[in-house]
């Protein structure tokens, strides 16, 4: 797997790490997310949301003004006055992030002591936990990888050595619901998952924990669940249904479950998979793909398009390569592969306007100027904000790249 | 510090982006981080740009702060010259990048670019996109037509007998409905004789900028944005400058009048044929129920202050909040509020609006997206009439604000959320009907209305995120009412009966009446009645 890598360094087309709130805040519950930043940042959730999610949504921005930047301890006493004030409005919260941006980091602004000092005064009704999503740091899905990282050491402590299994990522609900009936079918009874819905439902962990990354993106939280002695089972990650049959083959083999078991229970569900995601792929077979980077998607994605769906890769980009969890993936990628790590997104345009592919996978500020340059896209925002893993869902993830190219056969005008 | 959830107005360098993406050959470097980027998708998804913003970021991360970020951003500097060759180019600086003191003008003007160099100061921590829109112009304005100032005392080049020429000042990307505004008033002054020497920024290049000074006056479309353009060009180039707004009929006459004298050429044929229906609607004996109608305003001042104009002069609504979310203008709002006798509402809490909205009780709402999903969850009526704004507000088809056409438009949009007379009578009439129901959407709009609509015990008064779904007094020491009362309480259609219940509760407090009965309820009614 020694791929050629065309590694760059440029105008990065990719969101920060606070975006991740924009799942993380749908999925827990009972947990609010409050940026502390600037206006920027409040901005960017809002426009990122695209739609405005009016419910009140539970996250909000602690917009950082001048004064503050004047003294610090001014700083941490406005936050203080801003998180009471919060909580105060907001009672059905038990858990909340401190989330740190770009202006909070160089203004060094430790949220971390914020966090402990905060969790002190609204304990035991709330607690405090601090990351960072700035841009400085991370990228797009990495600020979810940060979220979980800072959840680890909160885990209750499980010091029995029964084998239990906890799946790691945020998945929509009824992909969750899937996976535990199909880990039930096989007989692993004992399946939890980080994030959990709720912020005192957290998994227990402990050298008994053996765990399933069901997203691409979580490098930190592997390391910190290994650190508290969990074990990774190394697989490739649920999308299509090939990347299904081996990571749920990863936890029966660890599970002990025999391959007739795991057969009788997977093989209804592949079936119909197969079938689903072979009508759907017609009118992807042969086109040529390219994939600008954005959330550490893609590498999987890729292996399903090009070996599911009959796709030809012409680049696959991603904003980091995390070569040890990728290893599964990247082995069932042919040779040739050209991939590409960070960005230069002028240099990279050039590469896509050469190439001319089909189809162009792509954030929502390339899009529209690509489509009016006559090349068809598939925004890539889509891909994590739909439920896309597991057998059930393989037939949707293919349809979202179909879509717009039976879209484009179809018009007239 | 300030919690925030929405905002009404991005950071200056969001407005700096809205000046350079609305003009050609001009191109933008900001030093920022990573993530700043998804301002780009505010021009590719929500105006639907064919085409990237002309902003190039510097992308700097964590590993960058230890090295050389000044390096980092003179080489995207001159990446982007060599790349996209601009005729002008501006840098500044997003909230991040501020905080380094790189100073990227200091740095970009050392490095002998073969084009103009433009600096952008963008206080992110004290000032917003608007602002950073105007400054963006001011400094472009002064840089590149600066050096054509005729010298003090020299005399104006005589006109040839040619037209007279003016510059539109104030459109830009991104802005709500500039694109038809334009087209609207370069046709108008057409019919007038007037020709548009240059439009800024919107479509401009920098060359065009400085040509700026050529033209007889300037006519200021947005002051939000040109106000402080306009006044350099008046003390630089001597050029007078459109106060008046055209924004209803009323207002488009009084600015024909305005140019005319500016240009000195005849308004009475344009007046004596307008070719707006708004003034024959308005009298038209359908339009009636439109008499009085209460009205709640907000957006940035000049739209806001425009609307409550129009809404009382050519709808006969009666303006009951009038608000803005752009300080630098509260007081021309102020001032306006005064004239409407209403509390004026200078704020960018949305949470503070929602709470106005909720007291006041309107029938109408005029406002931004903001007040859009507000006036959805109370279940009252809204048309938005300023920015910010959402992919709906950039329609395909022609429909401006401004001039004879825009008074057309406004007349058809602001009606449109309202119930219609007749519907509104039989609801008073038949208001148990199971399917024809006070908590009825107006029927041409479809559905089942608003949230509010669906859960008809909830009258109007909470705000968002209480967690109350009740405007009722507090529990404790609520106001008792006999269950025929309430039952006669949910006959009162449900855009005024949270009014209806607070009056009511009101006067049974004042005069120390328990329960409250249906007496009491029409006494409240006949009390307060107007």
């Amino acid at each position: 797997m020694d791929f050629p890598i065309i590694r760059e360094r440029g105008q990065n087309e990719i969101f920060c790490g606070l975006t991740s709130i924009i799942w993380l805040h749908r999925k827990i519950q009972d947990a609010f997310f409050l940026v502390v930043g600037s206006r920027t940042c409040a901005h960017l959730m809002q426009s990122a949301a695209g739609v405005m999610i009016f419910a009140e949504p539970r996250f909000g921005t602690a917009l950082i003004e001048e004064r503050d930047l004047a003294g610090l301890a001014d700083a941490n006493e406005e936050l203080d006055r801003v998180v009471a004030r919060l909580l105060e409005r907001r009672p059905d919260i038990r858990m909340l992030f401190l989330v740190g941006s770009c202006p909070s980091e160089v203004i060094k602004l430790d949220l971390q002591r914020a966090a402990s000092r905060l969790s002190e005064t609204h304990a035991p009704r709330v607690r405090v936990l601090s990351y960072t999503g700035s841009g400085l740091e991370t990228g797009f899905t990495q600020g979810e990888d940060e979220c979980l990282i800072s959840l680890v050491p909160e885990l209750p402590a499980d010091a029995g050595t029964a084998p239990s299994l906890l799946v790691v990522g945020s998945l929509a609900d009824i992909v969750e619901d899937q996976f535990t009936r199909l880990f039930r079918a096989m007989g692993i009874e004992d399946v939890r998952f980080l994030p959990a819905r709720k912020a005192d439902a957290l998994p227990a962990v402990g050298p008994g924990t053996r765990f399933l990354l069901a997203q691409p993106f979580l490098g930190g939280t592997a390391r910190a669940l290994e650190e508290r002695g969990a074990q990774r089972l190394e697989a490739p990650f649920p999308l299509g249904v090939e990347g299904t049959t081996a990571w749920l083959r990863a936890a029966a083999q660890a599970f002990g479950v025999d391959e007739t078991r795991f057969h009788e229970v997977t093989a209804p569900a592949v079936e119909r998979a197969r079938a689903a995601v072979e009508r759907t792929c017609e009118p992807l077979k042969g086109r040529r793909i390219f994939f600008f980077p954005d959330s550490q998607m893609e590498i999987p994605l890729a292996r399903f398009l090009q070996r599911e769906a009959g796709m030809e890769l012409v680049e696959v980009g991603t904003p980091y390569l995390h070569r040890e969890h990728m290893a599964p993936e990247l082995d069932q990628l042919p040779a040739d592969t050209v991939l590409s790590e960070g960005q230069d997104v002028d240099r990279q345009l050039d590469r896509c306007r050469e190439a001319h592919p089909d189809l162009v996978v792509c954030g929502l500020g390339l899009a529209n100027p690509l489509e009016a340059e006559g090349m068809t896209t598939k925004w890539s925002i889509e891909l994590v904000f739909t439920p896309v893993q597991g057998y059930d869902q393989a037939a949707d993830l293919a349809e979202l790249f179909a879509r717009p190219l039976i879209r484009r056969a179809k018009l007239r005008v | 510090m300030q919690l925030t959830v929405w905002t009404y107005e991005g950071p200056p360098h969001v407005g700096a982006m809205r000046v350079a993406t609305g003009m050609e050959r001009t191109h933008c470097v900001l030093h920022a981080p990573q993530g700043d980027t998804y301002a780009d998708l505010l021009f590719t998804m929500i105006e639907r740009r064919d085409r990237r913003p002309p902003v190039t970021y510097t992308s700097f991360q964590a590993r960058d702060l230890g090295r050389d970020t000044a390096q980092l951003f003179m080489d995207t500097v001159r990446a982007a010259q060599e790349r996209f060759q601009p005729q002008a180019m501006l840098v500044g600086t997003s909230c991040t990048a501020e905080l380094l003191q790189d100073d990227p003008g200091g740095l970009a003007a050392g490095m002998e670019l073969p084009v103009p160099v433009i600096p952008l100061e963008l206080p992110s921590y004290s000032r917003k996109e608007n602002w950073g829109a105007s400054e963006t112009l001011y400094q472009m304005v002064r840089t590149l037509a600066g050096p054509q100032a005729p010298a003090p005392g020299s005399e104006p080049p005589a006109s040839d007998g040619r037209r007279p020429r003016c510059n539109l000042l104030g459109p830009t990307a991104l802005g709500f409905r500039h694109r038809d505004d334009v087209r609207e008033i370069t046709g108008l002054l057409d019919r007038l004789g007037i020709d548009v020497h240059v439009t800024a920024p919107m479509g401009a290049t920098p060359a065009d900028i400085a040509r700026l000074g050529e033209a007889d006056f300037n006519v200021v479309l947005y002051p939000e944005i040109a106000a402080a353009s306009a006044q350099w060009l008046q003390r630089t180039f001597r050029q007078p400058y459109t106060r008046t707004i055209p924004i209803g009929v009323c207002a488009t006459r009084e600015f024909v009048r305005e140019v005319a004298e500016l240009a000195g050429v005849d308004p009475e044929p344009v007046l004596a044929d307008e070719g707006t229906r708004l003034p024959w609607y308005a009298r038209s004996v359908d339009s009636n129920y439109l008499t009085g109608k209460r009205v709640f305003i907000f957006g940035d001042a000049t739209h806001a202050v425009a609307a409550a104009r129009v809404a009382t002069e050519e709808f006969g609504f009666q303006v009951v909040g009038l608000g803005t979310y752009s300080r630098e203008f509260a007081r021309e709002v102020r001032e306006a509020a005064r004239r409407y006798e209403v509390e004026p509402l200078i704020t960018d809490d949305y949470l503070e609006v929602e709470t106005r909205v909720a007291e006041l009780q309107p029938e109408l709402v005029l406002g931004t997206q903001m007040e859009r999903h507000i006036a959805k969850r109370l279940g009252v009526g809204c048309a938005v009439i300023s920015a910010p704004v959402h992919v709906q507000d950039f329609p395909a088809r022609y429909a401006p604000q401004m001039g004879f056409e825009g008074a057309n438009v406004l007349f058809d949009t602001w009606v449109h959320p309202l119930m219609m007379g007749l519907e509104e009578h039989l609801l008073g009439m038949f208001r148990e009907d199971f399917e024809f129901h006070a908590e009825a959407a107006p029927s041409h709009l479809g559905g089942t209305g608003s949230e509010r609509s669906r859960s008809p015990e909830a009258p109007a008064g909470e705000t968002a995120g209480t967690g109350s779904d009740t405007g009722a007094a507090p529990t404790g020491d609520a106001p008792q009412w006999t269950p025929e009362a309430e039952q006669e309480l949910r006959k009162i259609p449900f855009f005024v009966r949270g009014k209806a219940r607070r009056n009511t509760e009101r006067y049974a407090a004042e005069r120390d009446i328990h329960p409250i009965t249906v007496e009491t309820l029409y006494e409240a009614k006949a009390y307060f009645s107007r």
